[in-house]
């Protein structure tokens, strides 16, 4: 059996993919990113090799993506996570044509083809407004754990208006909201249905074609799904993989090149 | 496949062109030092330049100048000066560096600026650029005159016969006020000589910009036309621009007759629309080149006049074609429309694989629209176009990991989609196919 790895160093975390030559996952990995960018998906790497049981010399190619992707050493080539996340969501469910995807500091929309191919993407430029950086801050607000902010929403009677999407100011937004007395539960639908407009509206650049994949660790939070679901006007697929889309998809372009031969294995490293 | 290594190509245009811009800043730093010569500052946008070199009036352009700074990563503290004096953290960066630099004792590292004697507001198009040259005028306490430009508004992109006399009576009191400033009056034999080494300029101009035509193009119509937009918009009307530009075509051709380009691999043949940030400007050109992509168009190199679709300064008509050529053979002047219609030109008559448009952060103006335009070309036209903001001379909005990761993105699916054309995973499982994915570096 032939193996290939994707390495996703993203701005918050670190996610690594084993995947076996008919691109079937064997390893998932995850760790937290921190300052050294080297080190973080070494250990995320090591940790899925040890989960599938394999040395190095056993996995043919790996990938690094993510905005770390020129730091992940040992990785034979690497590919943007626009590619990856196309890709991988593609992977995850094939009738992909829409991926939805919010990181810690990006929220992208990409039009994919029916071969996993970005055929559009726009993203937030300059500015993590309505990103998941922005849903750690506003669970701090609050005094909760960011995976809380979903199941407590869901009970919401009356959501607020957010006045804002900075992921600075909404903090005084929060405050306002607790001062005069209004419910956390009720704060945090209006967190989650400002970041679907948002999302939304970055979707609507690229057209939204079914059917939508939501990717990254936001599409954790079931309020924000919800909330997105609620602006498009359709349901999206959410896969439990959703976090490693984008180690998945860098996975199966590195397969790609196990499989491909010496045509494409002539590929230099490049950094 | 290797990421390309561009070739620094520097033949003889580049070093005519440092020389002959060398000599031009000695002439203005020689203002400087008080040679009783005069000088003009105007702008770049469809400039009447020959007016000024008919009556020896030096033309300097504080866009030049700043840009230049800005190449030299010498722009944020002329940016943060001005933003000291009161101007907004979001005002046009090269106003800020140039009030900066005024600030600063107009001392750069080419050439002493001279003060203006006159101020020739060219471009009314920009408001900001309206205040600009107030400001400077009250600054410097020189005459200055404000071109009144209309927009063109036809379809067709042509001026009506209204819009010209407008511009040509505004020309006859610029020629007044000039007269006033260097106490001379106007030659007219010597404007119909220097407007018709500005029609031969143009011509020869032109030519150069059809040669991107070929496969590979000889020259990057972005990268590489910014050399040769100083002689175009500093030199026109003279010897030495005319020289220039027949060195610069002479050149072209035989690199395009040895179907010599740029890189040494043309993988990718693209349209770039919107000024370059001059900050990164290497930064910037590598993360197309690393690619294989050559611009072989461009909108930027258009700003300062439109000649590749025809138009020429005009001997017989001296006022009436410097009055056509500020209405409507520059890209600043047109409507939004024909911006779309001469990069769809472009795209076509030019062979291009994609579009990028590089949005300016400090001009809202020139990139107001741009994300429709870019629906206009992804949608309506099918073609692959990207959009990428920074800016033109503040450093402070050059994200460079947030832009290779759009560009590299944008490449990669360019390559996936014509590499791999449907052969994925599930191909390479059964055997049938092999899937190639982008490098990334």
């Amino acid at each position: 059996m032939k193996y290939a790895a994707g390495v996703d160093v993203g701005s918050t975390q670190t996610k690594a993919i084993i995947v076996d030559e008919r691109g079937a996952i064997v390893a998932r990995a995850l760790s937290d990113t921190g300052a050294y960018l080297v080190r973080a998906a070494e250990r995320a790497f090591a940790s899925a090799l040890e989960q599938a049981g394999l040395r190095r010399d056993q996995v043919g190619q790996i990938i690094g993506t993510g905005y770390g992707r020129f730091k992940v050493e040992f990785g034979d080539a690497q590919v943007t996570e626009i590619s990856c996340h196309a890709k991988g969501a593609w992977t995850l469910i094939p009738a992909t044509r829409t991926v939805i995807d919010i990181g810690g500091q990006d929220t992208k929309a990409i039009k994919v083809s029916d071969h996993g191919e970005v055929l559009d993407f726009a993203m937030n430029d300059k500015c993590a407004a309505g990103s998941g950086r922005f849903l750690t801050n506003s669970a701090e607000a609050v005094g909760l754990d960011v995976s809380e902010m979903g199941a407590r929403s869901m009970t919401a009677k009356q959501p607020v208006r957010l006045s804002t999407v900075c992921t600075i100011f909404v903090e005084t937004d929060i405050l306002t909201y607790l001062a005069q007395g209004k419910k956390v539960d009720d704060i945090l639908a209006g967190v989650h249905g400002a970041i679907g407009a948002r999302t939304v509206a970055l979707v609507r650049r690229v057209g939204a074609e079914s059917e939508v994949t939501f990717t990254g660790g936001v599409a954790k939070n079931i309020g924000i799904v919800k909330a997105v679901e609620e602006k498009l006007g359709m349901s999206v697929n959410v896969s439990p993989d959703s976090h490693y889309t984008g180690a998945l998809g860098a996975a199966i372009f590195a397969m790609e090149r196990v499989l491909a031969g010496p045509a494409v294995t002539s590929q230099e490293v490049l950094a | 496949m290797t990421a390309v290594k561009e070739i620094q190509y520097q033949g003889e245009m580049h070093l005519l062109q440092k020389e002959l811009m060398a000599k031009y800043y000695a002439e203005a730093t020689a203002i400087a030092g008080g040679n009783g010569k005069k000088c003009a500052h105007l702008l770049i946008a469809g400039n009447p330049v020959e007016l000024l070199r008919a009556f020896d009036v030096l033309p300097i352009y504080p866009e030049v100048n700043v840009l230049q700074i800005a190449v030299r990563h010498g722009s944020l503290p002329l940016i943060q000066k001005a933003e000291e004096l009161g101007y907004a953290g979001d005002n046009c960066a090269y106003v800020k560096a140039d009030i900066g630099l005024f600030h600063s004792g107009y001392s750069t590292p080419f050439a002493q600026i001279p003060k203006p004697d006159v101020l020739v507001c060219n471009y009314v198009g920009c408001n900001v650029y309206l205040n600009w040259f107030e400001h400077l005028a009250e600054m410097v306490d020189a005459p200055a005159m404000n071109i009144d430009i209309p927009f063109i508004r036809s379809a067709d992109g042509e001026p009506s016969a209204a819009d010209l006399t407008y511009v040509v009576k505004q020309l006859e009191e610029l020629i007044v006020l000039l007269e006033k400033v260097t106490g001379k009056s106007l030659d007219w034999a010597k404007l119909t000589k220097i407007v018709e080494r500005s029609a031969r300029t143009g011509e020869l101009w032109a030519q150069i910009k059809d040669m991107t035509k070929a496969r590979p193009a000889p020259y990057d119509a972005y990268f590489d036309s910014v050399t040769m937009m100083a002689p175009l918009y500093c030199l026109r009307g003279t010897e030495d621009g005319l020289r220039f530009f027949e060195v610069a075509h002479r050149e072209m051709k035989a690199q395009m007759e040895k179907a010599k380009g740029p890189l040494p691999e043309e993988r990718f043949r693209i349209v770039i629309e919107g000024p370059p940030p001059w900050p990164k400007l290497r930064v910037f050109r590598d993360m197309f080149s690393r690619w294989g992509a050559v611009a072989v168009a461009s909108t930027y190199s258009t700003v300062g006049g439109l000649w590749e679709f025809g138009f020429r300064h005009d001997p017989a008509h001296p006022l009436e074609s410097i009055a056509r050529h500020m209405l409507s053979a520059n890209v600043c002047n047109r409507n939004f429309l024909q911006r779309y219609e001469q990069m769809e030109r472009y795209v076509k008559e030019w062979e291009a694989d994609a579009i990028v448009i590089h949005s300016v952060k400090s001009c809202r103006l020139f990139s107001a629209g741009q994300g429709d335009m870019r629906e206009h070309f992804v949608r309506d036209l099918d073609v692959p176009t990207l959009l990428i903001e920074s800016d033109i001379e503040d450093p402070r909005y050059f994200s460079e990991a947030q832009l290779r990761n759009r560009i590299d993105a944008f490449f990669e699916a360019l390559e996936q989609r014509r590499v791999t054309a449907g052969k994925t995973l599930q191909g390479v499982a059964s055997g049938s196919a092999t899937g190639v994915v982008g490098v990334g570096s």
